[in-house]
């Protein structure tokens, strides 16, 4: 990339703030309507401490989420690709959690779940896991054809095949949902606390959002929504910079070519 | 060492791949099974392998059936691990019969010199050109020390330059190490040139229409020699014949 196109996102994002400014000074809209970026920079700067704590205790539930759901989403691929039985079983399940829309669900699992940190785990965990399951469990059959043979001829078993041919195979296709992932995972955690936040306890983000919305400081509800985008746009850097690392021994072979 | 009789195999989409094969491979041999796409010649080098099993006809092995790394297979492409190193791809085979990499280092290292790759045990697949990777295929094969040779047009897919390289290459390994070779092509020149003996197949059924036996020297000027045009063209009428 040109350093022109490096800079373009940056000179149009600025563009975009300055007529953005302009507009609501011109139209004089309240800010309670429409906040200007000078106003929510400000009540931002008013209290980030606020604000950045809530985004550490949704970025602890986005992190633990995502973990778990890695765990999850590859074990239950695993026990797919080992046994057509596993697979039978799992499947619909996999697919109905996915449907599940979790705001209808998630007051059921804070009740259920005692720990409130836990409930919002679990909740993310529900959003979040299935692309990586789903992503997995694609890579670990997309082994080629005649690398199974090979495999076959010298005599290896299920569990050495997994191992050292469709695990491995597996990682590009994995990479790829955990990115779709991380970015779910976040929203998990936000929706989990939309609901648990009015049942009185957390300290997350929406928590905030909630708050300020109740009590009209409408500038410092968008310094937390452009909080949470950040803090999506950086999970989203963070994961693509990760599978660049894992990959980078791949090359360009064309058998794993999938990103 | 290794006998077929009347094998045939049809498939689940009602594909007659073989039909009433009959066919001896002597120990030691080199035995280029030639045909166009389709006629079953890979089909048949399955069965062989034990990856495929007939649906009627037999296959006898003088010695019993195949252990691992009696056979080495060798793909049409060079189907490596693209995450590990050449080292570590030739090393796979002895790696799924539980050797150690202790164990194992010198040989997988002897394999490669074998190939002509000494010095790129630590490339990866994607570093190497096609026909350094089939070598790394080849050593692959190689590594745990097969009687018999089992290739699926494994120089299809590579440049005119590097075929003649490698074909020649396969020859002196052939003679060095013994071992029996039966290696399918599409292309008779290939054959005429590597073979010792010829057989030749045809589709739908597929099956055996002539077998001849090579009287071409064995070496990099054969193809220069007369007999080898002879051969060619002994080739060339048969498949017109059987068209």
């Amino acid at each position: 990339m040109n350093p022109g196109s490096r800079l373009a996102p940056l000179v149009f994002f600025a563009a975009m703030l300055m007529a953005w400014e302009a507009l609501v000074r011109v139209t004089n809209v309240p800010s309670y309507l429409v906040p200007g970026p000078w106003a929510i920079g400000q009540a931002f700067l008013g209290a980030p401490w606020v604000l950045l704590g809530a985004l550490a205790s949704t970025l602890v539930v986005t992190a633990v989420a995502l973990l778990v759901s890695a765990v999850v989403g590859v074990a239950l691929a695993v026990a797919m690709a080992a046994s057509p039985w596993a697979r039978a079983v799992i499947q619909p399940w996999a697919v109905v959690l996915q449907v599940t829309p979790i705001v209808a669900i998630a007051p059921l699992i804070i009740i259920w779940v005692g720990d409130p940190f836990a409930a919002l785990v679990v909740c993310a965990v529900i959003v979040a896991f299935f692309p990586i399951f789903s992503n997995t469990a694609i890579g670990l059959g997309a082994a080629p054809a005649d690398l199974l043979d090979l495999f076959r001829l010298n005599g290896a078993g299920t569990w050495d095949t997994v191992r050292l041919l469709r695990l491995p195979a597996a990682l590009p296709y994995f990479l790829a949902g955990l990115r779709v992932s991380g970015g779910l995972s976040l929203v998990g955690a936000v929706v989990a606390e939309f609901v648990a936040g009015s049942g009185g306890f957390a300290s997350g983000l929406a928590y905030r959002i909630l708050e300020a919305g109740y009590r009209l400081q409408i500038p410092r509800m968008f310094a937390a929504l452009v909080l949470l985008s950040l803090a999506g746009l950086a999970i989203n850097t963070a994961l693509a910079g990760l599978a660049r690392v894992l990959l980078a021994r791949y090359g360009n072979a064309p058998e794993m070519r999938a990103r | 060492m290794l006998s077929l009789t009347h094998v045939s195999r049809r498939f689940a989409n009602g594909v007659e791949a073989l039909a009433d094969v009959s066919l001896d491979i002597a120990a030691g041999d080199f035995v280029a099974l030639l045909g166009p796409s389709g006629c079953g010649k890979s089909t048949l080098l399955r069965l062989i392998a034990g990856l495929d099993v007939p649906d009627c006809g037999s296959l006898a092995w003088q010695d019993g059936p195949p252990r691992p790394g009696m056979l080495g297979y060798v793909f049409q492409d060079a189907t490596l691990l693209p995450w590990a190193s050449a080292a570590e791809n030739v090393f796979l085979p002895l790696r799924l019969r539980g050797l150690a990499w202790s164990e194992a280092g010198p040989r997988v290292a002897a394999a490669l010199v074998q190939v002509g790759l000494d010095g790129f045990a630590d490339a990866r697949p994607h570093e190497l050109s096609g026909g350094m990777r089939m070598r790394v295929s080849i050593a692959r094969a190689l590594v745990t020390r097969p009687r018999v040779l089992l290739m699926d047009e494994p120089f299809a897919a590579l440049d005119e330059f590097t075929r003649h390289k490698l074909q020649e290459d396969l020859l002196s390994l052939w003679r060095d190490l013994g071992c029996t070779i039966l290696f399918v092509t599409h292309s008779l020149y290939e054959a005429a040139f590597l073979a010792r003996r010829i057989v030749l197949m045809s589709p739908r059924p597929g099956r055996i229409v002539h077998d001849i036996a090579s009287m071409v020297p064995s070496g990099a000027e054969a193809r220069l020699d007369p007999s080898y045009a002879t051969l060619v063209a002994d080739i060339t009428r048969h498949l017109r014949n059987a068209a």
